[in-house]
This record gives structure tokens, sequence and C-alpha cells, in this order.
């Protein structure tokens, strides 16, 4: 619906990149109605801006034809639905009841030392955001987080220092070609 | 019927519907808080838990929700089971959880359904001692306060605002404990019910923030069953007083007309009464040499005597279709019939005949709100009911879904569940055809929108007469139209209850004949001959009122004018009319003239001060619909009484009293009763209406009913900032209610129900112990008296002419209305004035750009004569070769009925900067989008 409610200071909806509309075009083939296709567009969004912000979520609403407030109660229903900025790497760390059990507060604390940021937090070079998350599935291997896809088991300190050398390692090396 | 038992007491119920609606049906006390009567169960709150058991040898049974069983012949339950009890509270204290304990300063508490279901569940002492869920509020614009901390998850707001009344701008977000009802960004809901969030909140979250500005608990207001004035649909209410002023409006419940629900303009739109603009004082411009032209107050009994001398020979007298029928009367009785004229325009007087005469005409039913919800396939005609009679736009809402219904009936799932319905449904709608000059706030549940002038219209109309019936009407001139005409033809006949929905708002006779004519032709399909659905909406509180006392002799407002204009008369006497909204200021100036050169006088009796009635010698103050009995007779031809709420201002009285001459040796007083009841012996339009007066028998003839809740408080110290004596309560001798606590109280008697209040129920919905069934009609409640009876028989259909065509190079105007400032009243209330817009012109995208114009500049209109700068908005919706233009209440439309010419002007930069911010308040529909093609990948 187009109401005709705009002030100057609001957001307003961003255009949808091409890559967008074709990767929602398809989710779109694969529904009968276009409001479907809510959350896996948001998730196309995500994959490509990092994140969904007040300006995305307007785009992907006119898209649909759908109001932004409906969509935003379908966002942020959704915790994996970032409405607000996250680092290029999000890492989801269980704090659920087999990691508790195999000490993941300790392994949580070292990772937020080492990186300087809490739960919900970014860190000021915008790598890194820490998030909770109930469960990776993996309990026989606890403690556990996910990072860039990749799941990291049995955590140890150790583990997480080398882990992040090792990424830092990486990092350098494909700036310095 | 079926059977239930229910604690070992049987009881005779509808098998459709759930066992929680039954219990409640029955007068049981089982608490709820999702489930709402008209919006079904969803089973969110498990609020309304209940014991069943298979059989009568099972004694262990198991706990199911009430709202989500149907009430099945030989099911057993149990309220009082300790099992159910057990979980009931339990429920309750964890619904309870993050409640702030904030009662005494929330504007809920008194009335609030928390409150009452948290006694009635017994939860009373908290447990859980961790931090409570907070949340950040929103601004939701002028009428609704926002306090999220209070919500208990209920989703009643959202299920109402966007499923009920179709709102896209409310919603449940976040998720678990931190779920928040809200818009995505702060801002001014958008819907024109919003108001009935306040009401179906069953806490605070949603409060009426005109109320908060004075605000006073339910129990302190003083209140009596009233009328909205804020259109002609005669929406029930119940305004609340304290301290000499209104302070709030709420719904009251009305079977056949509003139900449960009202619009923003009736419930925010009271304002007005308490304005700076009001009429205090009876002034006169003196005509002594030394102080000629002078204003000068007067007294009420110096105002009385000036008034009859002034007007003691031949005098005109205008009415008014916002004046009660009683003043209206009484003006009529004053003048004399001959003297008479009606308060609108020739053209208004002609439409309404018709109306009339429809109305008279057997065949057609003028249908309540109510039926309108249960038509399964509208025809909306031009008129844009959102904005001029918006209660009939949530009804039609609510028709669209019928479709839905028949759904569910088919795959045997009950009307009551109302998700697994919806679900069912998704987009599938009955068929809702509108045909209209620019895009509506109802396209998105329209199968189609048809953009057309009136002329386009009444072509398209006479074409699906045509389709329908051929020897009716004329076919369409062209395949795209007769197509059009096709499609709503066959809708409207495969429908079995069409209904047609119009208005008189163009002024076009015409219009209204080419509408009936497509009633008229449907009655050939009608399943088993019963009438087919057609209505006007009526565009002031008493507009049908006025038209039916026209019927019985009197002129037109023109012809007035017209005598007044050649001095054939000693004085002319206005009743609560703004005739600059009725004709052209040339027509007024003439008529003030010709009175001055032969100095007869004018006096006007009104409520609020305007550019007109300054101009009148003798102004007289006017009581306001909350402090007057009054009767308005609404679209339908229904009169119903709207009691006096609370006693006016010395100066004020109602106008009926103004105009019958005080005779202090006449044992009778005059009052809105006898005045009623001596023109319903008299007058042939009004045989009946004394059905309307209470009866004189029994315990009402010795006692009044208390406009006083039993909890008033502060009687004796309300005064006394004045005189330490306690005052007398004033007493009414012109009704049956009382300006007390003390009287014959309303237990069960809906008759004069104003706050429903029950034992243990003192949220508005105990409205439910009133009805003699959950959603039906009040007990012993009045629904008012039906006064237009179906005595014409069957009308063949009548010849349409054709509108006349608009000059080459010029543009047919349509006016535009708006919920929220097109009501002469309501529009001067602050929360209304907030939400309204200046005056502006619409048009078309290609139109605008051949002219030169831009979104938000200025053009110049012009009809030859006059010429106006209005803001431009370029809309895509709308008929090609029109304009719209929206007066306010600074543009008289009447100057530019017909055709224009529009040119752009230069605007600078400031222009443009206030335009938009204008536009950035105005909420309407200008989407391509029908639901035909919405929600389709």
């Amino acid at each position: 619906m187009n109401i005709i409610a705009s002030s100057t200071s609001r957001p307003t909806a961003r255009a949808l990149t091409a890559e967008e509309k074709h990767e929602i075009d398809h989710e779109m083939t694969l529904y009968p109605d276009k409001r479907a296709v809510g959350l896996e567009a948001l998730k196309i969004v995500q994959k490509h801006q990092g994140w969904v912000s007040d300006e995305s979520l307007m785009g992907v609403a006119e898209y649909l034809g759908m109001s932004a407030h409906e969509l935003d109660g379908v966002a942020t229903f959704f915790n994996l639905i970032f409405r607000r900025p996250v680092g290029r790497n999000v890492i989801l760390f269980c704090d659920s009841v087999s990691c508790w059990i195999m000490g993941c507060d300790r392994i949580k604390e070292h990772i937020s030392n080492r990186l300087g940021i809490d739960y919900g937090q970014t860190t000021a070079d915008g790598e890194y955001t820490l998030l909770p998350v109930p469960c990776l599935g993996d309990c026989d291997r606890a403690p556990v987080m996910l990072m860039d896809g990749e799941q990291h088991r049995n955590l140890t300190a150790e583990k997480i220092d080398q882990l992040f050398a090792q990424r830092a390692l990486n990092k350098e090396a494909s700036e310095s070609k | 019927m079926a059977k239930i038992t229910v604690d070992g007491i049987v009881y005779e119920v509808n098998p459709q519907n759930n066992l929680l609606q039954e219990c409640l049906s029955h007068g049981l006390d089982l608490p709820y808080f999702c489930w709402h009567p008209c919006m079904g169960s969803v089973g969110a709150c498990r609020q309304c838990a209940v014991k069943q058991y298979r059989n009568a040898d099972d004694k262990i049974g198991t706990v199911v929700m009430s709202c989500m069983t149907p009430a099945s012949d030989g099911a057993i339950i149990s309220i009082a089971d300790a099992q159910a009890v057990k979980m009931r509270s339990s429920v309750i204290e964890s619904l309870m959880i993050s409640h702030p304990h904030d009662c005494p300063v929330c504007e809920e508490g008194g009335e609030c359904h928390l409150q009452d279901m948290t006694q009635m569940s017994g939860h009373n002492y908290r447990r859980y001692d961790f931090k409570k869920v907070t949340h950040r509020n929103q601004n939701l614009g002028p009428f609704i306060n926002h306090e999220m901390n209070r919500c208990i998850a209920c989703y009643r707001c959202v299920r109402y605002y966007d499923d009920y009344a179709g709102g896209k701008d409310l919603a449940a977000l976040g998720a678990h404990h931190h779920v928040y009802f809200g818009r995505q960004e702060e801002g001014t809901l958008e819907s024109e019910f919003s108001g009935n969030l306040v009401e179906v909140c069953p806490t605070g979250v949603f409060t009426d923030k005109t109320f908060s500005e004075h605000y006073t608990r339910k129990w302190d207001l003083q209140t009596a069953p009233s009328i909205c004035t804020g259109c002609g649909a005669g929406c029930n209410t119940t305004p609340g007083e304290r301290y000499g002023t209104l302070r709030r409006i709420v719904n009251r419940y009305h079977h056949d007309l509003n139900g449960y629900f009202l619009c923003d303009r009736g419930r925010f739109g009271y304002g007005f009464n308490s304005s700076d603009n009001r009429i205090t004082e009876a002034s006169l411009v003196s005509s002594h040499a030394d102080e000629k032209g002078v204003r000068k107050p007067l007294t009420q009994q110096e105002a009385q005597r000036q008034f009859d001398a002034l007007t003691a020979g031949d005098v005109v007298g205008i009415g008014s279709p916002r004046a009660s029928l009683e003043s209206n009367l009484a003006l009529r009785a004053r003048v004399g019939v001959k003297n008479f004229y009606a308060g609108f325009s020739a053209e208004q007087q002609r439409c309404m005949q018709a109306v009339i005469a429809i109305n008279r005409e057997q065949g057609l039913h003028c249908p309540d709100i109510r039926t309108l919800e249960q038509a399964d396939c509208v025809l909306v005609v031009n008129e844009d009911i959102t904005n001029t009679s918006p209660r009939f736009a949530l009804a039609l809402r609510q028709a669209v879904r019928n479709r839905a219904a028949q759904l569910a009936t088919d795959a045997r799932i009950p009307l009551w569940q109302d998700a697994a319905v919806r679900e069912l449904a998704q987009n599938e709608l009955s068929p809702l055809f509108i045909l209209s000059p620019q895009g509506t706030r109802l396209d998105d549940v329209a199968t189609e929108t048809f953009l057309s002038t009136i002329a386009q219209q009444v072509a398209l109309l006479s074409a699906i007469a045509n389709t329908i019936d051929a020897s009716v009407g004329t076919a369409a001139t062209d395949e795209d139209s007769a197509e059009q005409a096709r499609r709503i033809a066959a809708a409207l006949i495969s429908a079995t209850k069409p209904t047609i929905v119009s208005g008189t708002s163009a002024g076009s006779e015409a219009l209204i004949h080419a509408t009936a004519n497509v009633a008229r032709a449907l009655r050939k399909y009608s399943v088993q001959s019963a009438a087919i659905n057609l209505c006007f909406a009526m565009p002031e509180v008493n507009t049908m009122g006025l038209a039916l006392l026209m019927e019985e002799g009197g002129g037109t407002l023109d012809e007035a004018l017209q005598r007044l204009a050649r001095g054939n008369a000693d004085a002319a006497i206005v009743l609560e009319n703004d005739l600059s909204l009725r004709t052209t200021p040339a027509a007024i100036d003439a008529a003030i003239a010709g009175t001055d050169s032969g100095s007869a006088v004018w006096v006007v009796i009104d409520q609020l001060h305007n550019s007109f009635n300054a101009r009148a010698q003798l102004l007289l103050p006017v009581t306001s619909f909350a402090e007057q009995n009054s009767t308005f007779v609404n679209y339908e031809g229904r009169a119903q009484s709207s009691h006096q709420v609370f006693p006016a201002d010395a100066a004020l009285r109602p106008g009926y009293e103004w105009l019958t001459p005080h005779d202090p040796l006449s044992p009778l007083l005059t009052t809105s009763e006898t005045i009623l009841f001596h023109s319903a012996q008299t007058l042939a339009a009004f045989a009946g209406a004394e059905k309307l007066l209470p009866p004189r028998t029994g315990m009402q003839a010795l006692m009044k009913s208390p406009r006083q809740l039993h909890r008033y408080s502060g009687r004796t110290a309300m005064h006394a900032h004045s005189n330490v004596h306690e005052s007398k309560q004033p007493t009414d001798r012109q009704s049956p209610m009382a300006f007390s606590m003390e009287g014959l109280s309303l237990q069960k008697d809906s008759s004069l129900l104003s706050a429903a209040w029950a034992p243990g129920w003192n949220s508005n919905q105990a409205i439910s112990k009133f009805q003699d069934e959950i959603n039906g009609e009040l007990k012993q409640g009045c629904k008012g008296v039906h006064l237009l009876q179906r005595t014409l028989p069957p009308q063949s259909a009548m010849a349409v002419n054709s509108a006349k065509a608009g000059k080459k190079g010029t543009f047919v105007v349509y006016f535009i209305d708006h919920i929220f400032g097109s009501d002469e009243l309501s529009a001067k209330s602050p929360a209304i004035t907030a939400r309204s817009v200046g005056p502006y012109l619409c048009i078309g995208k290609s139109e605008a750009t051949a002219l030169g114009l831009h979104q938000h500049g200025l053009a110049r209109v012009s009809n030859g004569d006059h010429v106006v700068e209005l803001p431009v908005l370029i809309r895509q919706r709308i008929a090609a070769g029109a304009v719209g233009i929206y007066c306010g209440a600074e543009i008289n439309r009447h100057l530019f009925a017909g055709s224009v010419s529009v040119a752009p002007v230069n605007e600078d930069d400031n222009v443009l900067a206030r335009s938009r911010q204008m536009f950035s308040d105005l909420i309407i529909n200008d989407s391509l989008i029908n639901n035909s093609e919405s929600g389709r990948g």
C-alpha cells in the first residue's frame, strides 16, 4: 500500500539491487503468495548487506507489496535477522545446557577479553559480533560456537587463541597481496 | 438448540458457538482476554480454561480452553473445578509477571478488564521478584497514548487493528517475553478506526489521549445515552462529563448500528464543546445612534425579550440538518410552515427527496450497519464512505470476509475459529466494486475500483442495470465499459445479499436515480424475492430528519435567501446553521443587503462562532448535543433519542427553548418530549415517533434513572471552593434521568443504559451482561423508531438525464471529504484539528505534466468568476479529466462546483515546504493495487 505519509526526517525505502531482486524473484516462483517470501527476502538482503536496515526493510516491503510494519513483525520475530549492523564475522556462541556444563562461561569470558566485546556487541574495527545462541546441535562436542558458517567444537582457551591468531595471519596475508 | 451442563446445571445453547461465548451469554463469570465477541477465538491467552468431562461417569476430566471448544450437545464442563481454578490463577499470574504496579496512575484503572479478570481469577500476591521487562513507548499521534509496559500480550490489538479494521501500521514485533505491539517507526496510527484500540485493549496500553488532557475515573463521570453527531449513521455513544466539561466519548452498544466500534471522528471529535470558539453568551448589535454597530452582551432574559420583540412580525425561519428534530420543529411552529425553509441547498433538497422516495419503495431495503456486514457483494457508488460515513467502511471490511465465512462453512470450520478461518481463506474476499473519482481507502479490499466522473458513473450504472435487465437503462457505448458492466452485474446477480451503498455528497439527483435503477433491476434475481439492499449515507446527524420535515411543506434555502434579498420579511432566524457552507457568498450578501435596506434583523442561534453568524444582529448561544435532549434521524430514517449528559452553563439553552415562546401561565412545560409528542400526533412524517418517549408507568413513572454511577465521588466537595454548603443537585424536569447517583439504577434494563457496569465487570465489556446473548440485542434496549415505511409500490427504473459535459480546456470538479475536517463541528476539536489539512487540489499525473504543475506546488484554480490558489497533490489514481478540491473550512465549495480551469503558479521553496509538511499528515490510499492483484507472485 502506498500511503502518502512521508516526512523528510523518516527513512525512505532503498531500491533493491538487481542481484537481490533476481534472487527474490526466484523465491516468488516457489510460493503462491508474494507476502510468503518475506522471510526469504530478508535473508537475501542480509546476505548481501550484512544486516537489514530500515531502508532495506522498506525496500523489501515495497517490492513485496506489503506494509513495512507487517514485514518488521517477521524480521524482529527471528533473532538471526539483524536489524542493527553487525561485524563482518558473527560469532554465535552456544550458552545452552551442555556447553554450560562443559564450562562455556570461561571460554566466553576469554573471547570477551580478547575481543573486548560482550554479548550483543561489535568490535571497534567492525570485525566481530558476539551473540549467544541456544544450542548448535553438537552437544557431544561441547563447548561449541559457529563463526563464518564454520562450527568450532571442543573449545578451549588455547583453541580460541589459535583460531583468532590464525585469522589475523590470514587477514594480513590477504591484505599484503 | 443443544444442551450443555455447567457445574451440574443444564443450559440450552447454540452448538454453533463455543463454550466461552455460551457461558457468558448465560451470565456466568468466566475470565478471558484474547477472545472478543466480534473477533472470535484464537486460544492465545489460556485464561478461559475449564474442566471438560467425557460423560457423566468421567470424574477426572481434562482442562480445555472454553473459547476453543464447541458448545456441542451433551458437553459437561465445570468452571468451579479446583484444577481449572488453579490453572486460571496460574495463567493470570504468568500474564501479570511484567505488568507494572501502576494502577493508581493508569487511565484504565477502574474500567480495566485486566483488573476485573485478575480479581476474578484469584491472583492477588506477587511471587515473581525478578526484573520486569520494560519497553520504550511510541508517539502514536494525537488520539492514542502508548504504554507498552502494561501489555499482557493477548494480541487483541493487532487482531482488531489489522485483521478486523484493515490497518497496516500496527504489528506484533519481536517474540516471546519481549513482544512489542507498535509501529515499525514512531508515528500517527493511520487507521480511521484506531480509537477502538482504547476499548479493545484489555488494559492500559492504548488509552485515549484526548481524555488524558482532562482525565477522570469512569466512576466519576456523569454519562447519558447519546447519539454521535459526526455524520448521519446514528452511532450510539456514551459521552462523559465532569466539572461541567465533556471529557470523552466511548462506544455504546447498538445491535443494528455501531455494535462495539466507533470511528475516530465520533470518538475524538467532541472537543468543540469546550472550545474557545463556543458562543457563551447572547449578544446584540446595538442600533442606537451613538454606539451603532457595537456588539453588546445580553442576559438570558434580555436576550429572550429582544428575540421575541425583533421576531414578532413576518419572519423567515431557516432550519438545520445538524440541529435536533425538536429545534427544527420548534422553529417551524414559531414561524409557520409557509415561512419555514430548509437549511440545505435546493440541490441537496432534491437529492433528499429522491432518497426518501427510494426509502419508501417496496422491494428495496435500507440496510442497517449490521446488515451491511452481511452483504456478499457490494457496489459502492461515488461516496467516499471512509470519509463521509466511516462506520459503513468498517462494516464493508467485514462484508468482504463473507467469502471466508462461506469457505469455512463448506470446510465445516466454525466461524469463531478466527485464525483457522483466516488461514483457510488467505486472500479470498467477497466482491466489492467501487465507483469513485479517485482512489479510496477501501481499495485494498476492493475487487475493482472504477475511476470515473459522475457522468461516467451514471453511464456505467445505466449499463449495469441494462446488463441485469435489458428493459432498463442503456447499454454501454464502448466495449470496455460494457465489459466492466458485465463483471459487476454478474457478481451482483450471483450474490445472495447484493448491497449497494451510495450517498448524497455528489449532490447529483441523476446519480441517485441511476444507483436505484441498478437495485430495481436486481429485484428480478433476488433470492426468494428478498428486498435488495440499497442505502445512502447522510452527511449530517439530522439530514434525514430535516428532509422528512420538509416533506410536510416549506421552501428551500435558495427561496429563503431570495425572499430576504427582496426585503420581504421582518426578520430571519437561522437555526444552528453556517449558511456560508450551504450557498455562495453572493447569495448571502444579497440576502443581508435586502434585510439591511428594510431594517430587518438576522437572529442566529448557534454553538460556535463563525464568519457567518458574526454578521447576525442577535446571536443566541445554544446547547450542544451533550447539553440537551434531542432526537436525531439517521440515514435509515431511524429516529433515536440523545439524552442530555450534563446541565449547560446558565446562558445556554436548547434551540427549542429559545424558539418556543415562554408562557409562564401555561401549565405545559415545553420540553423536547412534548414537542416530539405533539409532532408525532400532527405530522404524518413523524407518526410513531412518540414510541421513543420513555414509559411513564410502574417504577419508572416514580423514579428517575441516575446519570452518575453508584461510586460517583466528590459531590459534596466539588463546589466547596465557591460555597461550603453542599449545593442541591440540578433537577432535570425534562427527561427520565437525574443528575444524581440516586434513582432506579439499571442493573438489567438497558433502556437508558449509558455506562455499562455489572458486579465484577467495570470495563465496557460489562455490556455482555446487558445483552440477551453475546452479540444479541440489549435487554429492554431501545433501538429507535423507523419513521420511513415502505408504502410505495415497486417502481420501474427512472429515466436518468446524463450530466452535461464541461467546456473544452476545463476539468470536471469533484469535492473531496476528509474524516478529520469535513464535519463542521468536530473539525473544531483540537485532536481533530491536529489531524486536519488545509484546502488542496488533486490532479492526475498526465494532466499535471501537461499543465506544468509540480507535486506540492501551487495551482491557480478558476471557474471564470472566482480564482483560488491551492497546493497541488498529484495522484496516480484519479479519473481522467477530473480534478478534486478539498475545501476545508476556507473555501466555499459552491463557488467551484461544475468545472474549472487550472494553471500553474510560480511557487517559492517556502510554499513547497509548507505544503509538503501539510501533505505529510494526509493519509490517503493512492496505491495502484486492488485486492485482486495484491499478494500474488
